[in-house]
């Protein structure tokens, strides 16, 4: 037991360092401030820039035409090129988000052994694989074997992208909702995988539609494995077995171009496909995550 | 409400009273509804002050106000003051630093840092204070460790992380780590709630021992340990603070219907 007096000489070792403590506050704070300025700052130039380039050249024509002859007074438009977009993007979630998000529960509620292990372990080396290869895979698996290229091809290379992105942001999502979540519901007599559709996913919700908007952010901007997959095209879809475009291939399609009218085309294409990845990006927050409170409508948190 | 006292009323009242902590005018808002309606209360130096009343009632809402621990909670705001040895700690965000060393706080669930020994927990305020001295920072971690009764069962495993110890372990050990700063003020949210009688038994004799020199405020649903521990007693019921005097007065002689219903347990 401490007595008063041995409180009073403890006292007399505390320091009254508020003023020093307040100092590093301050710092870190100034620190922690200019960081995000640093890092706003590049965004902020890259966005401006696209908008200054792009807008310009924004038309109805030139979100619905396809594109016109090389160096000619009709420079046409990039209509495909977004068609083909939003058919990958809408194609590769078909079959990227439900294994990616069963993988994740696998790997969060059953993976805790040495299976799991491996497959997180090699999950983990497949999000790092760089997209070209994965790109040249599905050439060899997809295009060699039926002979032409086409936008399942794509649909292949990009789902293989998304997946491993899925997976852990899923995972990990989960593993933050509480165990005495799972216990509740185990206590009631409620079937595992009721508890992990009913109560596990919809706590993770909010991690979840993070992580698969993240996977569709990254999938819209991949040029490399296209090339090998979809391989472009002027026309609009005509059949899943057909070559396709893609914005990220006609901007760099574009972008190689020695005429100023198809840079400038690349820029407005690109503008385009920010524009199609944030409105995706902000429908499905609003979709999914509307419902709760306390300003939580456009929350960029993971876990719940 | 007409009978609301600002002051405990007492039947002795010769000396002039020392006040701790006076809280004025304080309302408390979560997202815009009122938690916490005006709300004045003052608390004498060197007593315990219970604060009763059903759920969700504001008790601790009020007391996270004390300290500007409520404000940290999302969509949420105080105004009022809150005057510790007469200097306002809502004046400006320091002074909630400031003040927050010399008011310890133990919350309701037992929260020890995760990634912190046992040892660590209790000298963690030590070192922010500055204290390097080591035999001193051991003195207060054996001493503060012997007061919530825990040094015993602990003091072979001090290395040992505070998650490893079992619920009402660690709620003592959250206790020993704000008793370990010194300070002058305990807000204690319903300390008790996760002990098992023995160690309540002892949190409530140290409680008592403490009040020789701290301002004690305790928020409590057990009536009985309000009655045992208490000098003072706050009924709070519906966010306004119904009556406040004498804990005897309060639960023997009380002059609010509502707070008669209440300690005679016809609601709750």
């Amino acid at each position: 037991m401490i007595t008063i007096e041995q409180r009073a000489e403890f006292r007399k070792h505390f320091r009254n360092n508020i003023q020093s403590r307040l100092v590093t506050d301050r710092i870190i704070k100034g620190i922690v401030f200019g960081c995000v300025a640093l890092a706003i700052i590049p965004l902020g130039s890259i966005l401006l820039e696209v908008i200054r380039n792009g807008a310009p050249v924004l038309s109805i024509d030139f979100l619905t035409q396809p594109p016109g002859a090389v160096g000619s007074d009709q420079p046409g438009g990039i209509g495909p090129a977004i068609q083909g977009t939003l058919l990958l993007i809408g194609m590769s979630s078909l079959v990227g988000v439900p294994i990616g998000v069963l993988g994740g529960i696998f790997l969060s509620e059953y993976g805790n052994n040495r299976f799991g292990h491996a497959i997180r372990f090699f999950n983990d080396v497949l999000a790092e694989f760089p997209t070209i290869v994965i790109g040249l895979f599905a050439f060899v698996v997809i295009v060699l074997t039926l002979g032409y290229f086409s936008i399942i091809a794509g649909m292949f290379a990009l789902s293989i992208i998304m997946l491993p992105i899925i997976t852990r942001t899923t995972e990990e999502s989960l593993k933050l909702v509480p165990v005495t979540y799972r216990e509740a519901g185990y206590a009631l007599g409620i079937k595992r995988w009721t508890v992990i559709f009913r109560i596990l996913l919809t706590s993770a919700k909010s991690g979840l539609i993070t992580g698969i908007m993240l996977s569709v952010a990254r999938i819209g901007g991949e040029t490399a494995p296209l090339i090998f997959t979809i391989l472009g095209s002027s026309d609009f879809f005509t059949g899943f077995d057909q070559p396709m475009d893609a914005l990220p291939l006609r901007i760099w399609r574009l972008s190689l171009l020695p005429y100023d009218t198809a840079t400038a085309q690349g820029w407005g294409a690109a503008l385009i496909l920010i524009l199609i990845v944030l409105s995706l990006n902000i429908g499905m927050r609003y979709l999914f995550l509307r419902k709760r409170g306390g300003g939580g409508r456009f929350r960029i948190t993971t876990g719940g | 409400m007409e009978t609301l006292t600002k002051t405990p009323i007492s039947y002795k009242s010769a000396e002039e009273p020392r006040y701790k902590l006076i809280a004025e005018n304080i309302v408390a808002t979560y997202n815009g509804i009122e938690a916490v309606k005006n709300v004045s209360m003052k608390f004498r130096e060197r007593a315990v002050t219970a604060l009763i009343g059903p759920s969700g009632c504001g008790k601790t809402t009020f007391l996270r106000c004390l300290n500007r621990m409520h404000e940290l909670s999302k969509g949420a705001k105080v105004v009022g003051k809150v005057l510790l040895d007469g200097q306002d700690l809502y004046s400006s965000r320091e002074d909630a630093i400031i003040h927050r060393r010399k008011i310890g706080m133990v919350f309701q669930k037992p929260n020890p840092f995760p990634t912190m020994s046992i040892y660590d927990n209790v000298a963690a305020g030590l070192k922010l204070n500055g204290v390097r001295d080591k035999k001193i920072i051991d003195q207060i971690v054996q001493g503060c460790l012997e007061m919530v009764y825990l040094w015993d069962e602990v003091k072979h495993d001090l290395k040992k992380p505070g998650m490893s110890l079992s619920g009402g372990q660690q709620q003592r050990l959250c206790i020993a780590r704000a008793l370990a700063i010194q300070p002058e003020v305990l807000l204690m949210d319903e300390p008790a709630s996760a002990l098992d009688p023995i160690a309540t038994q002892k949190i409530e004799e140290m409680i008592n021992e403490l009040k020789k020199e701290y301002t004690i405020i305790i928020v409590t649903h057990n009536m009985q340990q309000a009655v045992r521990i208490s000098d003072y007693t706050g009924f709070m019921y519906l966010g306004d603070l119904v009556e406040f005097g004498e804990t005897k007065q309060i639960f023997e002689n009380p002059r609010n219907e509502i707070t008669a219903k209440y300690v005679q347990g016809q609601f709750g």
